[in-house]
């Protein structure tokens, strides 16, 4: 390299005076419209210093001039956004959850928006349309464990289902009890209540074993299930939460292995308690939703 | 660059290398100290919250699994100060909430949802049944399904000595934590332990029989733990930031 600077022939353009094997390199000027952009971003950036919060002092930092602050904004944003809802929130808090759903303008309002936060937080679990999964009760058909009613569920979502709550539904920890882990039935035993419950569904089962089943069931499971299967809510026996057992709509699987597992090792749904994480006029709009998926009472 | 130019020049900066590595230095060391030195005020700067702790044993396994896993490749850990992100989500994240992860976990690549504030949302079932086979109760999810978990015991006998790493590295866990880990770590997934003392030294921890069988600690046990502490260690009915204290 080290060659004096010089124009090249061809085009007219200075080189930088670099030589590698006889190649030489054309010294271009950048193109003018970068270059002005350029000077204006530096000149933009001052401008910024100066307006907005920009650089670092140890524990603090330049608030700029215009005291702009995200965290401020966001409540600003937030406060907004509910006061173009106000009216509506305003009447929801006031009323119950029947009062709202008597109200057509409510109503909408509220399958609006509670459709929006069903999506979001109760989905995951019981369905898009609470057709529910395998362990997550559907909230489409008319079978409730603790209770169809506005009221009723309102109260659910608010405290949930064996949750941290004082006034949650079932208590933390205990659900159904585990009959063969705990050693209360044995497999012969577990089997026969089985193929009972099969019986009962009208599904093939072993009359014989479903016979003995039976003792089994009145001597364990009435007190929880009722003397006719129903499920508790059914039953009259409040706040236990057992589900019906002659039903289409298994909740955690009709067929005979579901049932031994069951059986075997109990089960205790949880749900969270959603008043520590949604506002209250949601929960109310998510009652009116809920009430409305099909199988309201 | 005219050939006459003397001095300061692009031709004698590039003739005498001395110069010019004492130049490169120079350039390296201002780019160097902007991204250093405000680490050297980290400590002052993370605004303290109350209701932060490092995380528990287990759960702090939990987050070595979260990392492992590259979940972090699909879900952020940050919901942003705008509207959306906190009716959507919660409370915006403080930086303190992540104080304790090393390396954080914020992102910008959302192909699953945020987890920021996803403890307490779901049951530990809900969990469980969500790893083994995402599909299983959300249908349209595209997330890989993580059954092998559940039968993975955890490796978490060097579980003290991680806590003692953290503490070098500004988690600070205090002897009595670092000598009670592995009990601890046992403890919080078994419902009829004793947990005076982890509660006491981890307040808030959810303690669950996560995956199913007390008497065999999972990774899945760790996993679930570790997702339902995220977001809820500080109470923000309580919380104000200092721009509210100001006012």
């Amino acid at each position: 390299m080290a060659n004096k600077p010089e124009k090249d022939a061809l085009s007219g353009v200075e080189t930088t005076g670099h030589e590698w094997d006889g190649l030489r390199e054309l010294n271009n000027p950048l193109p003018k419209w970068w270059l002005y952009i350029f000077y204006v971003t530096i000149a933009w950036s001052l401008v910024y210093y100066v307006f907005y919060p920009a650089w670092p002092l140890g524990t603090t930092y330049t608030k700029g001039v215009l005291g702009w602050s995200q965290r401020e904004e966001i409540v600003e944003k937030l406060a907004e956004a509910k006061a173009a809802q106000g009216k509506f929130l305003t009447a929801i808090a006031a009323k119950s959850v029947d009062e709202i759903q008597k109200d057509k303008e409510l109503l909408a309002f509220a399958m609006a928006g509670g459709r929006t936060m069903f999506n979001e937080n109760c989905a995951a679990c019981h369905g898009a349309g609470g057709q529910g999964a395998k362990g997550f009760p559907a909230l489409a058909d008319d079978v409730w464990l603790w209770g169809g009613t506005t009221a009723d569920i309102y109260q659910t979502i608010r405290h949930g289902i064996r949750a941290d709550d004082a006034e949650t539904r079932g208590v933390v920890g205990i659900g159904m009890t585990a009959f063969g882990r705990d050693g209360i039935l044995d497999r012969t035993q577990i089997d026969q209540v089985a193929e009972y419950i099969l019986s009962l569904n009208g599904k093939p089962s072993d009359a014989t074993k479903a016979a003995a089943g039976k003792t089994v069931y009145e001597e364990n499971c009435v007190a929880c299930h009722g003397e006719k299967a129903e499920g508790s809510l059914a039953a009259d026996l409040t706040d236990i939460g057992a589900p019906p057992l002659i039903t289409a709509n298994w909740i955690w699987g009709g067929d005979k292995a579901s049932l031994v597992e069951t059986i075997t090792n109990g089960r205790a749904g949880v749900m969270p308690n959603w008043a520590a994480r949604l506002e209250d006029t949601t929960i109310k709009q998510l009652a009116v939703y809920v009430h409305n998926l099909g199988g309201g009472k | 660059m005219a050939e006459e130019k003397k001095g300061f020049s692009h031709d004698t900066i590039e003739r005498n290398t001395l110069l010019l590595v004492v130049l490169i230095l120079i350039t390296v060391s201002i780019g160097g100290l902007v991204q250093i030195v405000p680490l050297f005020t980290i400590e002052s700067t993370v605004e303290k919250v109350d209701g932060v702790r490092p995380y528990s044993p287990l759960e702090l396994a939990g987050y070595n699994i979260y990392v492992r896993e590259g979940c972090y490749n699909c879900h952020s850990q940050m919901v942003r100060p705008f509207r959306d992100e906190v009716e959507r989500y919660g409370h915006y994240s403080l930086a303190a909430e992540s104080m304790h992860d090393r390396p954080f976990q914020w992102g910008s690549k959302r192909t699953g949802p945020d987890l920021a504030r996803v403890g307490g949302k779901y049951s530990d079932e809900w969990h469980v049944a969500h790893l083994v086979d995402p599909r299983a109760v959300v249908p349209e999810s595209i997330m890989p399904g993580y059954a092998w978990m559940k039968d993975r015991p955890l490796k978490a006998d060097d579980i003290a000595d991680h806590l003692r790493a953290l503490t070098v590295v500004g988690s600070a866990y205090t002897a009595d934590q670092i000598a009670n880990a592995k009990a601890d770590l046992i403890a919080q997934q078994n419902p009829d332990a004793d947990h005076d003392g982890l509660l006491s030294r981890y307040p808030k921890a959810v303690v669950s029989n996560f995956s199913g069988d007390p008497k065999v600690v999972t990774e899945m046990d760790a996993l679930v733990a570790y997702l339902q502490v995220l977001g809820t260690m500080v109470d923000f009915t309580k919380y104000q930031s200092p721009a509210q204290l100001q006012q």
